[in-house]
């Protein structure tokens, strides 16, 4: 289609190459600047909104909150607010806070070694059965996770790992679009040639692993530690399944407890809200300082 | 795909030195796929097995459950048992309401949004996908909790603002519209950033050769940027249906504070409710099951219906 037309349509390019220059027509083009950068700026701001609200409801205090016609608050209670999140049932909060840095920290940089290791066993080696077992990875991205969790809490029952750290621990370490991704990310990172080299040194092969294929494929290491971060952090199904001691809850089953309890007691509200905003921020922090990762991942993702 | 081929010939080359190594390579691979496989045993397919197996079985009242010897077959019965269930299809209905209305507004808005961050005119491009990304920062769970603030009268500045202005507005007493901002609001922006990498890796010669066609701005976006992210589209769509399914944290966030929102809203719920109110793992089993089989068909559906489509596309330019 394209390899045609460009020989009759010379006509049509100084028909409209002087619209721009002649002065007159500058004005749909700058309107249509305006109407584009709008666009996006209406977006941001119902983007942003609900970000900006929660900034400020944090400090408030009940009275304020409740009855607060406005989004600013009259005083600031935001000092108050942390006090009383740090007092409430002995710093009950920090101990989540502590249990999800712990769950989503340490479950994320397993859980991408271990997509980082398949997804390198995939790219570089060849054995029977390689392509089906992978196959197999990319049915597991299609189960819905959630249809798991009740299955999974039955058989932890079983094994006796219900409500306990490893309950919640352990199925965070699995994300099989993590293989996927690493397998994406090793092609693009990990040139046969250096592997070569490496074994021809004498590396064997779980050491060029360890000290050359896993530096090479370290921006897609950090991607799915990014994405598998957010993941555990978020996640509430599971904790809520397999969890009833408060003492383990991730901050997201906390902050649900006590939303709960903010029917009979409104006093937990400024709880509820300066907590929420407390658990976003190092997802933000994370997300604002790695842009170049989970901008990489979310095209590696994209590009099949 | 070089590496591979390269080590065959390395492998073929000396002969004296093959067994070693060929024992090192099959060793080493199996090693390192090792924990990947057997977390991914003992933590889908064992539980999806398990699913499947315990949706044939019905807990006898008698005893106090765990036990598992009170387990009694049931064949099909609690399938049946689900769908006769009026909450249970009701909660499909939601969905489908739900998903009817979501799925489109989201794709819709995020690739509209992309396109036009990715047109010519857009400023300040770093910022806006940054601010538009950024719900997807934001725990789901908190998320829902924000917005349930804000459709709260009395907290909500939002209401306040709509009342002053004379239209009062019942947010909570629409749920499903209520639950599809939420989910546009932690989604689009995500699904923005994908379109957005996809449009990026356009090569510009082929939008140039366009313009020089003569072909307008919407007209390059529409038939030619869009056709080429397909892929981008099925694999967001695929998500999305899957992720949608799902559909759990948001409505019961809202089961708090909006009584149209009950307790067995979506499929997901209910098989909650019937595990953990209940007591009844064969019921909940089965809604699982019959959740994620809808997942496979629908997903299916997805990757199929695009496949048509640029099977049909390549026919006609063919």
């Amino acid at each position: 289609m394209s390899t045609v037309a460009p020989v009759d349509k010379p006509a049509a390019r100084p028909g409209r190459a002087p619209a721009p220059a002649a002065g007159k027509p500058r004005r749909p083009w700058s309107l249509s600047k305006t109407a584009v950068n709008g666009a996006l700026l209406l977006a941001t701001v119902y983007t942003l909104f609900p970000l900006l609200w929660l900034l400020t409801a944090a400090a408030k205090n009940t009275g304020d909150l409740l009855g607060g016609r406005t989004i600013s608050p009259s005083r600031w209670h935001l000092g108050e607010n942390l006090g009383n999140l740090l007092s409430q049932s002995d710093g009950i909060y920090f101990r989540w806070y502590a249990n999800s840095l712990l769950y989503a920290g340490v479950g994320a940089a397993l859980c991408a070694l271990i997509c980082v290791a398949a997804g390198y066993a995939f790219h570089v080696y060849d054995f029977p059965g390689k392509e089906s077992l992978f196959g197999l990875v990319l049915l597991g991205v299609l189960v819905p996770t959630t249809a798991l969790a009740l299955p999974m809490y039955l058989l932890a029952t079983k094994v006796g790992v219900v409500n306990t750290f490893w309950a919640v621990f352990l199925p965070s370490l699995v994300n099989p679009f993590g293989v996927y991704l690493a397998r994406v990310f090793c092609a693009g990172y990990v040139p046969g040639e250096v592997l070569e080299a490496a074994r021809m040194d004498g590396a064997g092969e779980l050491r060029t692993f360890w000290s050359i294929g896993l530096r090479m494929v370290m921006p897609g290491f950090v991607t799915i530690f990014l994405f598998q971060f957010t993941a555990i952090w978020n996640n509430f199904f599971l904790p809520l399944v397999m969890l009833s001691d408060t003492e383990l809850f991730p901050v997201s089953l906390g902050l649900f407890s006590w939303n709960t309890q903010t029917h009979a007691f409104p006093e937990y509200y400024p709880l509820v809200v300066t907590g929420s905003l407390l658990a976003v921020v190092p997802l933000v922090v994370a997300f604002v300082a790695l842009q170049r990762f989970w901008k990489a991942g979310l095209t590696a993702g994209s590009v099949k | 795909m070089t590496a591979p081929g390269k080590t065959e010939s390395v492998r073929g080359a000396g002969t004296g030195a093959r067994a070693p190594r060929r024992r090192g390579r099959l060793g080493a691979p199996a090693l390192l796929l090792l924990p990947f496989f057997l977390l991914f045993i003992a933590c889908t397919l064992v539980p999806l097995g398990n699913a499947v197996r315990l949706s044939l079985y019905r807990e006898s009242r008698s005893g106090l459950g765990f036990g598992g010897t009170e387990r009694v077959f049931n064949g099909f019965g609690n399938y049946t048992r689900a769908l006769e269930d009026d909450a249970f299809r009701d909660g499909f209905l939601t969905l489908a309401q739900y998903c009817v209305l979501y799925i489109p507004l989201m794709m819709g808005l995020s690739l509209a949004l992309a396109l036009l961050l990715d047109s010519t005119l857009a400023r300040a491009r770093r910022f806006f996908q940054l601010a538009l990304f950024l719900p997807h920062a934001v725990p789901g769970i908190i998320a829902a909790l924000l917005w349930m603030y804000l459709y709260t009268p009395g907290v909500s500045p939002v209401i306040d603002f709509l009342d002053s202005a004379g239209l009062p507005a019942n947010l909570l007493g629409n749920p499903v519209p209520a639950v599809v901002n939420i989910a546009l609001w932690e989604w689009t922006g995500y699904n923005l950033v994908i379109f957005y990498a996809a449009l990026q890796a356009i090569p510009r010669e082929v939008l140039e050769a366009a313009v020089v066609d003569g072909a307008g701005p919407l007209r390059v976006a529409l038939n030619i940027k869009v056709p080429l992210i397909r892929a981008s589209l099925t694999m967001v769509g695929l998500f999305t249906v899957i992720g949608s399914l799902q559909l759990f944290t948001e409505p019961m966030i809202l089961h708090g504070a909006a009584p149209e929102v009950v307790t067995t809203w979506t499929p997901n719920m209910y098989a909650y409710t019937a595990a953990f109110e209940r007591n009844d793992y064969g019921l909940a089993a089965a809604a699982s099951v019959l959740l994620a089989l809808a997942a496979a068909l629908l997903s299916f559906a997805v990757t199929r219906l695009s496949g048509s489509r640029s099977r049909k596309r390549e026919e006609a330019a063919g």
